[in-house]
């Protein structure tokens, strides 16, 4: 397994109880379910909320028939900003663990062709991301406690020719947790950034990714409770894209801009 | 993506869809086909463009004090089992493995081992939702698109897609089944042992099929009931009557060489299974797991066969025809010498479905390696099962000839024609519904 860097302050501290309250924002995406299964299975009561919420109720009575878990579907928009303050201030109680899952792909090449699609990838990937945080970030900074959890990509570890307005969107979401860590550490609020590699989701539908590399729903959602437990800083998933990204950050950019990547 | 279902034969190139809410199919370029978990054997699931059902899983809701469930249709028994059996229900008509998906039992309209008593799934089904290729979806019942609900059981997904079901559940008290097994030396023997115990819920006899002579028929018998709770008083069980069995399996890595499997090593396993149990009868309480899932537990096992792949053929005859019919087509296959691994024999119960396997008689259901001689020879078993009034199962069929089907099912006409009525382009195909000509 991989060397995961702990956090030396808090990686003793013990889990929270199993009663404490999930929120996952951007519910109904394959990783998000796989992560509320979890949870549910576990008798955490959850909050899931993204666009359309009436579209959850069935992943609400799912969890209910499934678990006798407690689950409310909530609307959430990431990229109505002006709503998340009121939105996260609504929640009560509030959640003592916030898994930010909503992401947004579309296809480079229309995304170069059409800058209205360019533009929603930055929004929604990174300034929809930095919005909802702006409000969870001083609430639980506000209690002393709290964890954070952000699915950021490796995606964002490098900017390639395929996918670099999703990419550096990420990027930014991923220093956005950085920087949030290391604002709020010293608070008692754990912020965990994932960088899941392929998964087998609707997202990577029809790419005929390696089976080695690529992870099921279910294993990145256990890998992240692992880790929220563990109180580590930064998860990739599978593991070994850690080391993929390590090569791929470190080849000279001379290289690099000639490789078709 | 190259695909292949249970058999790992046709191993065909294709695009597979994951269905998702709101999806109209009507959008997707060229012919499509509902599919589930790829366990029918043959090529009913597969086809040019594959639209996934498994995304849809949830449970949509539950009474628990009537055991009413609707789910969405890609829901797998594996899910209703882990989450039913603790609740006590368990689902009413379940085929031999828990890897189906409920859409995919619609669609074949499965049988268990308790179809002389309680029928097929399609007796248990109150309603479900079909989307059309036209992106229609419609409600269907007994009462409501009558025609299109039969059509749809037992209808290999050509009718539409179904989104979610309203099924109803049975009740258990225990997650054990009380296990009666007796040892047959012969067919007659296991004919009469079949009527003697038509009365008990669930029977299946194992057949090595490999016996000749007055052996031909060698054979298990199992009949089993849910065991209720005074059943097991005082035992380990009862103090968590409804616990789930272990989760434990066995994987199978790789494919095995084609000589694996040969007359010599079937031979030794028919003749260790048959002796296992020593005496005549056994009784015992055993986990629902192993009765109804014996080879679930044995992942992927169907690697067993190698890359060449196989078949399951599965036909019923009718009871006045069994004894005989059984006698004759057992003494080819085993003049034949092509090696059957499993070969499973069950009653029917009463049943005329449009296009539903299952009518009074009796089951056989034999595996084969995929080889040269294979096809036709089962194209003269076809004649014989046809000639005894009987017909073989769709869901298992990968080589059937369109003049067999049209012969055995006589309601075919009435199906084709709803299909041309509901899709006038036949947009939903699959490679067995083409090879079967069933859009001309
Ligand atoms: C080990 C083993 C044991 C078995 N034992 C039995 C048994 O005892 N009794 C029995 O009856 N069967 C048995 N089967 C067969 C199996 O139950 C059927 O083939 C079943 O249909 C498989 O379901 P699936 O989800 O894998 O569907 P698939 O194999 O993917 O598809 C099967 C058919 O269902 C259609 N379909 C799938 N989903 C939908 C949907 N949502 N809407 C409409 N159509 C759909 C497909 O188009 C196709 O025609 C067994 C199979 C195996 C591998």
């Amino acid at each position: 397994m991989a060397p995961e860097t702990q956090n030396p302050k808090h990686g003793t501290q013990n889990p929270k109880p199993e009663t404490s309250s999930i929120l996952i924002l951007g519910a109904k995406s394959d990783i998000a379910r796989a992560i509320a299964h979890h949870y549910a299975q576990a008798g955490h009561p959850l909050y899931l909320a993204a666009r359309n919420a009436a579209r959850l109720e069935a992943d609400v009575s799912d969890l209910k028939i499934r678990y006798g878990a407690e689950a409310q579907a909530l609307e959430f928009d990431a990229t109505a900003y002006e709503s998340h303050a009121a939105f996260y201030a609504a929640l009560d109680p509030q959640p003592e663990i916030v898994i930010l899952v909503f992401g947004l792909l579309s296809e480079q090449e229309e995304a170069d062709k059409d800058w209205a699609k360019a533009q929603a990838m930055l929004e929604a990937n990174f300034v929809g991301a930095a919005s909802i945080l702006h409000p969870i970030a001083n609430a639980m900074e506000a209690r002393g406690q709290g964890t954070i959890v952000g699915i950021s990509s490796v995606a964002g570890d490098r900017g390639r020719a395929s996918n670099y307005h999703y990419g550096s969107a990420k990027a930014g979401f991923t220093a956005l947790l950085s920087g949030l860590r290391n604002r709020l550490a010293k608070k008692g609020v754990h912020v965990l950034t994932v960088k899941p590699g392929f998964v087998d989701t609707a997202m990577t539908e029809g790419m005929d990714t390696p089976a080695p590399l690529t992870a099921k729903p279910e294993q990145v959602a256990r890998d992240i409770a692992k880790a929220i437990k563990k109180r580590k800083n930064t998860l990739y998933t599978k593991w070994m894209w850690r080391y993929i990204m390590l090569i791929i950050k470190n080849i000279p950019e001379g290289i690099f801009k000639k490789l078709s990547l | 993506m190259s695909h292949s279902n249970w058999g790992n034969y046709p191993i065909t190139d294709a695009t597979e869809h994951r269905f998702q809410p709101g999806m109209n199919p009507s959008e997707l370029n060229g012919y499509w086909i509902p599919r589930g978990m790829g366990r029918c054997y043959g090529d009913s699931s597969l086809g040019d463009s594959m639209l996934s059902i498994l995304p849809l899983n949830r449970f949509l809701a539950f009474d628990e004090t009537t055991g009413l469930l609707k789910a969405e249709a890609g829901v797998t028994y594996a899910d209703l089992l882990e989450t039913f059996v603790p609740k006590g229900w368990f689902p009413p008509v379940t085929p031999g493995t828990k890897f189906v998906s409920l859409g995919g039992a619609i669609a074949s309209d499965v049988h268990g081992k308790n179809h002389h008593k309680e029928g097929s799934l399609s007796s248990h089904v109150r309603s479900f939702e079909l989307l059309l290729a036209d992106g229609r979806i419609l409600h269907c019942s007994p009462t409501e698109n009558a025609q299109l609900f039969e059509a749809t059981l037992g209808g290999m997904g050509l009718t539409g897609m179904v989104l979610n079901v309203t099924l109803q559940m049975k009740p258990i008290e225990t997650s054990l089944i009380a296990l009666h097994s007796i040892k047959a030396r012969n067919l007659d023997e296991l004919m009469d042992l079949f009527e003697q115990y038509n009365h008990v819920t669930y029977s299946v006899a194992w057949i090595d099929c490999l016996s000749k002579g007055n052996k031909m028929g060698r054979s298990h018998l199992t009949v089993g009931e849910h065991a209720s709770l005074e059943q097991i008083a005082g035992t380990k069980h009862a103090q968590n009557p409804l616990k789930l069995p272990p989760k434990k399996a066995i994987p199978i890595p790789i494919y095995f060489p084609n000589f694996a499997l040969n007359n010599l090593t079937i031979k030794t396993f028919n003749f260790l299974y048959y002796n296992r149990q020593f005496k005549k009868e056994k009784k015992s309480f055993v986990p629902y797991e192993g009765f109804f899932y014996p080879l679930d537990m044995l992942l992927d096992w169907n690697r067993i066969y190698g890359k060449r792949g196989f078949t399951q053929y599965q036909f019923v005859i009718p009871p006045e025809n069994g004894r005989e019919g059984m006698r004759e087509i057992m003494t080819r296959i085993a003049q034949k010498g092509l090696g059957s691994f499993l070969a499973v024999l069950k009653t029917f119960g009463p049943q005329d479905s449009m296009m539903g396997f299952p009518t009074k008689g009796y089951t056989l259901a034999l595996d084969f390696p995929i080889t040269k001689k294979l096809f036709p020879f089962l194209d003269e078993l076809d004649e014989l099962v046809a000639s005894y009034g009987g017909r073989i199962y769709l869901t298992k069929d990968v080589r059937m000839k369109p003049e067999m089907l049209e012969q055995t099912y006589p309601r075919l006409g009435e199906f084709k024609a709803l299909l041309k009525e509901l899709d006038p382009q036949q947009r939903i195909r699959s490679m067995q519904s083409e090879r079967l000509r069933i859009h001309e």
